[in-house]
């Protein structure tokens, strides 16, 4: 990016006082800044180009696919269910949300209803992943801009949690657990059981990262009043998630449009009035305890056993006990991963209420096994849309803060 | 037909190409030169009231004369309806009208749209290549006609070959 000569001006100190050789010259001019690709706090790869004057920003310009993979173009090339592990590589912090989001777009373009205590299992996974993707945003967003220790902190829970799932699905990133039409595999007692004490555990934990951030004063002048943005403008933006309701919106989809077993819980959606950081930041503490609490309702309303699968066998996968043991079961699986489902004619668009904001999938099918265009609205990219504009006016040191809020992360950003 | 088509057949009957609701979401095609009055009305009538822009896309269909769909999809979240508006261009002009003036987060959904399928917006502040190098010469990756495995320019990377010498 080139500088234009014009915009870079020279100033005398006083104009009225006749130029001579000895007076020093001030010369003021807009200075470029290159931040990332490699920044520690771009979360990735990202780069943004700075317009300065002084340290403020006065324009910023977001450079971005350095983690495009094609992700849409390889979902045309494979089947339905094919596609499920390459959404785990979308925000890979938080697989278990992009597989959800997934097979319910799919899900209601084959018109597929998941059973009951598959659906509790589901708003439970996908409510520890919620917690996960939090803890993940408060260690790294503090760490960013200079609160260290909470970090470790967050960090600690986190591998509980990512045990679990590793104890669930055998992976702890990469998860893909969830499957069109229900889940892989039911959960064990341990898992229960493991469950509960870490909610029991982790309920006064969330004070004591309370306690790190808010007694921190560099920490909260550092967010407060920081990458404001007014409720008419973050919608006009399309942000969603905490960086829509830390300005005072309640969109929610899982209020809004409820799916799973959110409509059969009782939790409230924080809502912010400032539109700063620190507001976000109220927003995702106050989830991780709703959390907590959604989590708890079900795994008290849970029917205790029940098939985890819809059994449509045209779509869904049989059992895998049964894949090894009957024939036709083992045909099934056999076809639907080599030839996919055939799908009927038509075009969906299915929103879910990820921890950054509205993951959805727009699907357009033509029949057969392929999608013929698989869209994935991010979050993410949705949120750097607004960096310009947020940006303007701060600070070099606050744009590590406006990264930090969007909570972005580039493998789904980029895709 | 939807309550919200039948408003935008009375307001656009000329601009309103098809309306069709499946599996509970709307879409409504209409004419490339209507789009943008149609938009604004979308986000400014009262009774329409779409202030959040979900996302921008675009589909290929090679076989037809008017070959790209641009796709938007809006949500009103006071009213809590939404509505997919589409259009149909043609490759030989494959401009449509750009919905950032209404909707200032469809700046980037749109130039994702030029990068990924080549339609131009008109009146788009900042149309650029968002996802690909600015460099990048080989087309449109999400065309139908883009091999998946790309056009070679991949090969020409010494970095990724040197490992295999």
């Amino acid at each position: 990016m080139q500088l234009d000569d014009q915009r870079t001006t020279v100033y005398k100190v006083d104009p009225e006082r006749p130029e001579t050789e000895s007076l020093p010259l001030v010369r003021t001019e807009e200075l470029l800044l290159n931040m990332g690709p490699q920044h520690p706090s771009t979360h990735g790869v990202l780069k943004v180009i700075l317009e300065l004057e002084g340290e403020r920003i006065t324009k910023s310009t977001p450079v971005m696919g350095f983690l495009h993979r094609g992700v849409e173009k390889l979902a045309e090339e494979g089947t339905y269910h094919q596609f499920i592990p390459h959404t785990d590589r979308l925000d890979y912090v938080c697989a278990m949300y992009n597989n959800f989001a997934y097979c319910r777009a799919v899900e209601k373009l084959m018109n597929i209803t998941v059973p009951e205590r598959a659906e509790y299992l589901r708003t439970i996974v996908a409510e520890v992943q919620r917690i996960i993707g939090h803890q993940f945003w408060l260690g790294t967003q503090a760490l960013d801009i200079g609160a260290m220790t909470v970090f470790f902190y967050t960090f600690r829970d986190r591998e509980i949690l990512l045990d679990w799932f590793d104890e669930l699905c055998g992976a702890r990133l990469t998860t893909s657990w969830y499957r069109i039409g229900g889940v892989e595999r039911d959960f064990t007692p341990s898992l229960l059981d493991k469950l509960r004490r870490f909610l029991d555990y982790f309920l006064p934990l969330i004070d004591e990262y309370v306690v790190f951030l808010e007694k921190n004063r560099i920490w909260v002048a550092r967010t407060k009043g920081v990458a404001v943005i007014s409720a008419e403008d973050a919608v006009n933006f399309g942000l969603s998630g905490p960086t829509l309701r830390g300005s005072g919106v309640d969109y929610d989809l899982r209020k809004y449009e409820p799916y799973a077993a959110y409509p059969r819980c009782e939790f409230s959606v924080p809502v912010g009035k400032n539109g700063d950081t620190y507001d976000r930041y109220w927003i995702r503490i106050e989830e991780m305890r709703e959390s907590v609490k959604i989590i708890r309702q079900c795994l008290d309303q849970m029917p205790a056993e029940g098939p985890v699968m819809a059994e449509v066998p045209s779509v869904t996968l049989p059992p895998k006990d049964r894949v090894f043991t009957n024939l036709e079961s083992m045909i099934q699986q056999f076809k639907l991963f080599s030839q996919g489902f055939d799908a009927p004619k038509g075009e969906i668009y299915c929103g879910t209420e990820a921890h950054k904001g509205e993951l959805g999938f727009y699907i357009v099918s033509q029949g057969g096994g392929k999608p013929y265009r698989l869209k994935i609205r991010a979050p993410s990219f949705i949120h750097m849309g607004a960096f310009d504009f947020m940006s303007r006016g701060y600070m070099i040191a606050d744009a590590v803060t406006i990264f930090g809020t969007y909570d972005i992360v580039m493998g789904e950003c980029d895709r | 037909m939807h309550a919200l088509a039948e408003r935008i057949q009375q307001e656009f009957p000329e601009g309103l190409v098809k309306a069709v609701e499946w599996r509970g979401d709307l879409a409504v095609t209409v004419t490339p030169k209507a789009l943008h009055d149609v938009a604004r009305f979308l986000h400014d009538d009262p009774g329409m009231d779409f202030d959040y822009i979900v996302h921008v896309s675009s589909v290929d269909w090679p076989d037809d004369d008017e070959r790209f769909e641009v796709v938007w999809e809006f949500y009103s979240i006071r009213k809590r309806h939404r509505i997919r508006l589409k259009t149909r261009v043609s490759e030989a002009d494959c401009t449509v009208d750009s919905l950032t003036d209404i909707w200032k987060g469809a700046d980037f959904m749109e130039r994702e749209v030029y990068d990924m399928m080549g339609i131009r917006f008109r009146n788009h502040p900042d149309l650029r290549r968002i996802l690909m190098p600015d460099e990048y010469t080989e087309g449109y990756p999400l065309r139908k006609d883009f091999p998946l495995q790309g056009k070679g320019w991949r090969d020409t990377f010494e970095f990724l070959n040197e490992g295999a010498q």
